[in-house]
């Protein structure tokens, strides 16, 4: 929020510099996101008293002597239109710095340093310059609008500084608030907090005003939906006239970034940023018969707003209402139809409260956003609405520009203004805090607070103000509020008094991780030790991403959670398996130009068990491999699967499988001790093709869930054998077709010594006849009660052939 | 006899002679053979030839046998080994190569900088005896706002744009939630740590729709502002440096009062300013309080007994102040080029 100094010190005498003030707020909970001097590009312009004027023949400029006090008479050419002899105008020093503008004279491009220069022959020692040139608007000084030059106020003295002259040397303080002081999102509020950290008295701004206008009789406020409107108050203003706001107040509301309207709307926008009470004035003379109704709109109803665009309501919107027709979006923007215009001779004014949560649906449902809605949003409470009204009726009256009436309506649920006792015990406010503040330093903050309070004993008794809600109790049962005191207390006394104890009280507790989260660790530095990169997607995709991996239509994988809000598309529906965004993370870094690499991911899917959503879903913890490059293969990734299945001292086998995105004739099943725990395959060429891969790429998906029940299986330690143990090669020759794993699931049923069977060759082609091919292993036989002599052994090939060439009509080679 | 002699200086000329001009191991053995192995070598035919001599020959001749058998033998030993060692240098010259290639690649992988960070967040904590605790990413909206003091139409639901996933369940803002799962099923002591992906409806340059966070809660009796205080003094002395000093400032969370920032001195420039601190000598990096008591009550803990603090944040933050990552998407780009940059085991 925008806070101008000059403002803040209508209502606290501040005597600090800007500096310590925004020291002094941030310490109190008031982060300063930006702090500057309105003319912090500005500097040595001072007040130029033009003695001589004479044009220069043959252009459109003039010559002018220049009168600049103590810094000296200087000879200035000067372009504009309005300069003349006896005006005071801004004199940029040579070495003087101020904006430099487009040929338009209006467009800033920039910020310039005036030098020496010389125009048509003439000398010129600096430069005359126009309002915006020095960053003032019409607004912010009356004239600076002028393309032209600036002209000062003859009072003004030659020489003097023009920043302090023009309010330039005014500071804008930009403050962040956090959500539970909506009481402080106003230039009154932030005051408040200001003069309790200064320990200055606040001086609250004028609300007195006589009502001496004309009455509006039988004038009448009904409230139908008083749970969205706990407070509406109507003001009458009759022998209204129009016209410009006083420059003071044009001013104010152009340094807090508003366009001054007319006299009429400009209150209620002062009112909004003084107070932070949003209001609106009625045309009287277009609100048909004589009353206001608060409502829920019908569905369907209409309304065009102020800004010509016109909206279509339903029943969760609030409307304000005439005896006919809707005349304003409660909270939001008032209609067209009764706004204020040149012609406007008498005025209801609203000043109202509405629920703040209804006030941000409607402005979200609508997309329509105002100043108005929102401040409601943020929360408006009650003692500022009635303290508003008050000084939008006081405002009329120091404008003249209408008089106010009698007639008042005010349509209430009940709510008090006046401030609420609250009782807390110092102790406890103290062991929240877990030092001793001293009681005199409770009640001096408290006293700075507004909270009038008072001790007895180990009793504190403070008044809450009304527009402190954040402090109020919200239902009967909540009364001990000692925390919301220790929050107040610490904060202006000073978050450097808290001591730091590291838990001496406290019970030892055994922390660290348990045993998945420490399995589930170790494999992950398994894959790392694999130069595997562990990387993070986002938990949620797009249902072109299972498009792209062809998931059938009633793929488990489709029935996904949907988000109902999502940023966009692309991010809309959460993950039910990984390999879609591990297979875009692969492309990527094609497109990027790394032509190969190792990534997994460790991460949830998401797997409802009912759509819509009416329970907690499945949240699946899952590893996702992707291996891409040109010497990555089906083995890479079995090799990969195969040392995870070691680290946990379990064995993996692989079953041919097929699924939509890989290779028909690469992609397995994985099986942990007899469990389907997910599959492995290279991606298929027609989905390689659509993503522009260059490389070969592989994707395994293992369910973490089911492979964490091994993690911390222990195994019995299986002392070395005393025998050694024996090799022995067989070369065989057999139909192609025949795989590894039947000869070696026929070479280990062959012989109960087999320990292993190593296949060292493959071999096709040259002397092996067509449809055939060769296989070389080395069996390893270990002994178990007894040393293996080559006798036995011999005896256990022999077996082994007879086994192959009966089983699978395997031959020995030569 | 002379002839027999004759032969025993030819046999010495000839083994001389042939040793000269042997080139491997091979030629060597089968060169030896000839003379010495076996009983047709030349050396045995002459010891055969000596029952063609008188006996008193015999003895003579014998002797002089044996002596180049004896001679032979250490002439072809000597140069069994000096074969061997032409032979190891031969091959070492055959296998000398180009030692400027480039090296065949081993490669290593690493963890995600989230995973560095939080295992490091992990080991100081675990260490002051905080168990690891980690929720759902789908939670209902009690869990993730109202049990943590942030009713419907609280103004701190704004300050997080909710993704919902139906009107009860969504995807949780905050670690947060994961402290009611905790305090609902465990009685005090509790000390957690609850890391975590988190989820705001928030994409440009320096928000992502995902982020992961690092939760901590302690309940148990007198717990106060000032163990916060200290906990987070260790806290950042074990992760940015001995010398970092923590600042707190008043802040607002629904779920703690009061609530604070809390900064630390700048470990880039020690507080002298730095663009890293945007020169204020200090950098946020987390949001902490004492649990408010409300929170507690929700979830069956008497508060009048028990307090506790909590505190929150940013993994992606502190990954990208440590290993100086300019920009949050990058964590979740899985770009080889960055994922090899961060190296740290």
């Amino acid at each position: 929020m925008l806070v101008p100094l000059s403002w803040l010190k209508d209502y606290v005498d501040i005597d600090v510099t800007p500096d310590v003030l925004e020291k002094k707020l941030f310490d109190g909970g008031f982060e300063v996101e930006e702090k500057y001097e309105l003319g912090k590009d500005i500097s040595n312009v001072v007040v130029g008293l033009v003695e001589t004027c004479e044009a220069i023949p043959d252009t459109h400029l003039h010559v002018c002597r220049v009168n600049a006090g103590s810094h000296g008479t200087f000879q200035v050419c000067c372009g504009a239109d309005n300069v003349e002899a006896g005006g005071k105008y801004p004199l940029a020093l040579v070495g003087a710095s101020v904006y430099a503008t487009a040929k338009d004279h209006v467009t800033i491009e920039g910020v310039m340093t005036i030098k020496k220069g010389k125009l048509r022959g003439y000398e010129s020692e600096g430069m005359l310059c126009a309002g915006v040139e020095i960053g003032l608007t019409e607004d912010l000084y009356p004239g600076a609008g002028y393309n032209g030059l600036l002209v000062l106020p003859q009072d003004a003295t030659p020489g003097e500084d023009v920043k302090a002259l023009t309010g330039l040397d005014d500071w804008m303080f930009d403050i962040a608030l956090t959500a539970n002081r909506p009481d402080c999102q106003s230039i009154l509020g932030i005051a408040r907090e200001v003069s309790a950290m200064l320990e200055k008295p606040l001086k609250m701004p004028a609300t007195d005003y006589t009502e001496n206008g004309s009455t509006k009789d039988g004038f009448k406020v009904t409230v139908e939906a008083s749970d969205l409107c706990p407070r509406y108050m109507a003001h009458y203003v009759s022998d209204i006239t129009m016209g410009e706001s006083p420059a003071w107040m044009k001013r104010r509301l152009a340094l807090v970034g508003m366009n001054s309207i007319s006299n009429i709307v400009d209150i209620t926008n002062y009112v909004l940023k003084e107070i932070g009470q949003p209001m609106h004035a009625f045309d009287e003379n277009f609100l048909e018969g004589n009353e206001i109704v608060v409502r829920r709109a019908k569905d369907g109803e209409h309304i065009v707003t102020l800004d010509e665009q016109e909206y279509e309501l339903t029943s969760n919107n609030l409307v304000i209402c005439d005896g006919v027709k809707p005349v304003a979006l409660a909270g939001v923007m008032g209609g067209l139809n009764s706004e204020i215009r040149e012609t406007t001779s008498g005025v209801v004014f609203e000043c109202a409260k509405f629920a703040r949560d209804n006030v941000r649906k409607t402005a979200r449902a609508l997309g329509k956003n105002s100043d108005a809605s929102a401040r409601y949003e943020k929360g408006v409470d009650e003692y500022s609405t009635v303290l508003g009204l008050k000084r939008a009726l006081h405002l009329i009256e120091e404008l003249g520009c209408g008089k106010v009436s009698s007639t008042h309506c005010d349509v209430n649920v009940g709510n008090s203004i006046e401030p609420q006792e609250m009782s807390v015990s110092i102790q406890k406010v103290n062991s929240v805090l877990g030092i001793t503040v001293p009681t005199e330093d409770i009640l001096r903050i408290m006293t700075n607070l507004n909270f009038a309070p008072k001790v007895d004993g180990d009793k504190l008794t403070i008044q809450v103000p009304a527009y402190r809600e954040d402090m109020l109790p919200e239902g009967e049962n909540d009364v001990e509020r000692y925390p919301d005191v220790a929050e107040e207390v610490i904060r202006l006394y000073g978050y450097d008094h808290v001591e730091s104890h590291f838990l001496p009280e406290a019970q030892v507790t055994i922390g660290g991780l348990n045993a998945v989260q420490k399995g589930e660790m170790a494999l992950k530095n398994t894959l790392c030790s694999m130069g595997i990169y562990e990387c993070m997607h986002y938990s949620f995709y797009s249902p072109a991403d299972l498009d792209l991996l062809k998931y059938e239509e009633d793929a488990p994988e489709r029935k996904a959670i949907s988000i109902l809000n999502p940023i966009n598309v692309d991010l809309s529906i959460m993950r039910t398996t990984l390999a879609p965004s591990m297979v875009n993370a692969i492309a990527r870094n094609e497109k990027a130009g790394t032509l190969e690499g190792r990534l997994f991911e460790v991460a949830k899917i998401f797997l409802p068990k009912s759509l819509p959503l009416t329970e907690y879903p499945e949240e699946k913890q899952t590893l996702c491999v992707g291996i891409f490059g040109n010497e990555e293969t089906f083995y890479t990734m079995k090799g990969i699967a195969n040392t995870i299945a070691d680290s946990l001292q379990v064995s993996f086998e692989y079953e041919a499988t097929t699924k939509t995105f890989t290779h028909p004739y690469q992609t397995v099943k994985v099986i942990c001790q007899g469990e389907e725990i997910g599959y492995f395959g290279k991606l298929a060429y027609d989905i390689q093709n659509e993503l522009n891969m260059r490389t070969s790429a592989l994707v395994m998906e293992l369910d973490l869930e089911k492979l964490s029940q091994w993690y911390h299986v222990k195994r019995e330690f299986t002392p070395l054998s005393k025998f050694p143990e024996e090799k022995r090669d067989l070369a065989v020759l057999m139909d192609k077709d025949i795989t590894f794993g039947q000869v070696e699931e026929a070479v280990c049923s062959a012989c109960k010594y087999v320990k292993e069977v190593k296949l060292f060759d493959v071999y096709e082609g040259g002397q092996i006849p067509e449809g055939k091919k060769s296989m070389a292993y080395t069996v390893t036989f270990a002994p178990k009660e007894e040393a293996l002599d080559a006798e036995r052994v011999s005896k256990f090939v022999d077996k082994i052939v007879g086994k192959l060439s009966e089983t699978l009509k395997i031959e020995l080679r030569g | 006899m002379s002839s027999l002699s004759e032969n025993l200086s030819t046999l010495k000329g000839q083994i001389e002679d042939g040793l000269k001009n042997l080139q491997s191991s091979k030629e060597l053995y089968d060169f030896k053979n000839l003379f010495i192995e076996g009983k047709k070598s030349k050396i045995s035919e002459l010891m055969s030839g000596m029952k063609s001599l008188a006996p008193e020959e015999r003895a003579g001749f014998g002797k002089s046998v044996n002596e180049l058998k004896v001679w032979a033998q250490e002439q072809f030993t000597n140069m069994e080994a000096e074969m061997k060692k032409r032979e190891l240098m031969a091959r070492y010259e055959r296998e000398k190569i180009d030692l400027t290639i480039p090296a065949a690649p081993q490669p290593i992988g690493n963890l995600h900088p989230d995973t560095l960070v939080k295992n490091q967040l992990i080991d100081i904590f675990a260490g002051m005896g905080f168990e690891i605790y980690e929720g759902a990413e789908i939670e209902n909206d009690y869990y993730n706002f109202t049990a943590l003091n942030t009713p419907k139409d609280h103004p701190a639901r704004d300050m997080q744009d909710t993704f919902y996933l139906s009107p009860e369940f969504l995807l949780r803002t905050q670690t947060s939630a994961g402290q009611i799962h905790v305090m609902e099923s465990q009685k005090p002591p509790i000390k957690i740590l609850s890391p975590g992906k988190v989820f705001r409806s928030d994409d440009d340059a320096t928000h992502s729709p995902m982020f992961s966070q690092m939760e901590g809660l302690v309940v148990d009796e007198n717990i106060t502002l000032s163990d916060l205080k200290g906990m987070l003094d260790m806290f950042v002395q074990k992760i940015f440096g001995k010398e970092t000093k923590t600042r707190l400032r008043p802040s607002y969370f629904p779920f703690t009062e009061p609530s604070v920032e809390v900064d630390v001195s700048c470990f880039e420039c020690g507080g002298k300013g730095c663009s890293l601190c945007k020169h204020t000598g200090w950098i946020e990096i987390l949001g902490a309080g004492v649990v408010n008591k409300k929170v507690l009550e929700n979830c069956g803990i008497d508060s009048e007994k028990y307090s506790g603090f909590a505190f929150g944040m940013g993994v992606e933050r502190i990954a990208m102040l440590k290993y100086g990552i300019n920009n949050i998407k990058a964590l979740f780009g899985s770009d080889m080029r960055v994922l090899k940059q961060i190296n740290e085991k």
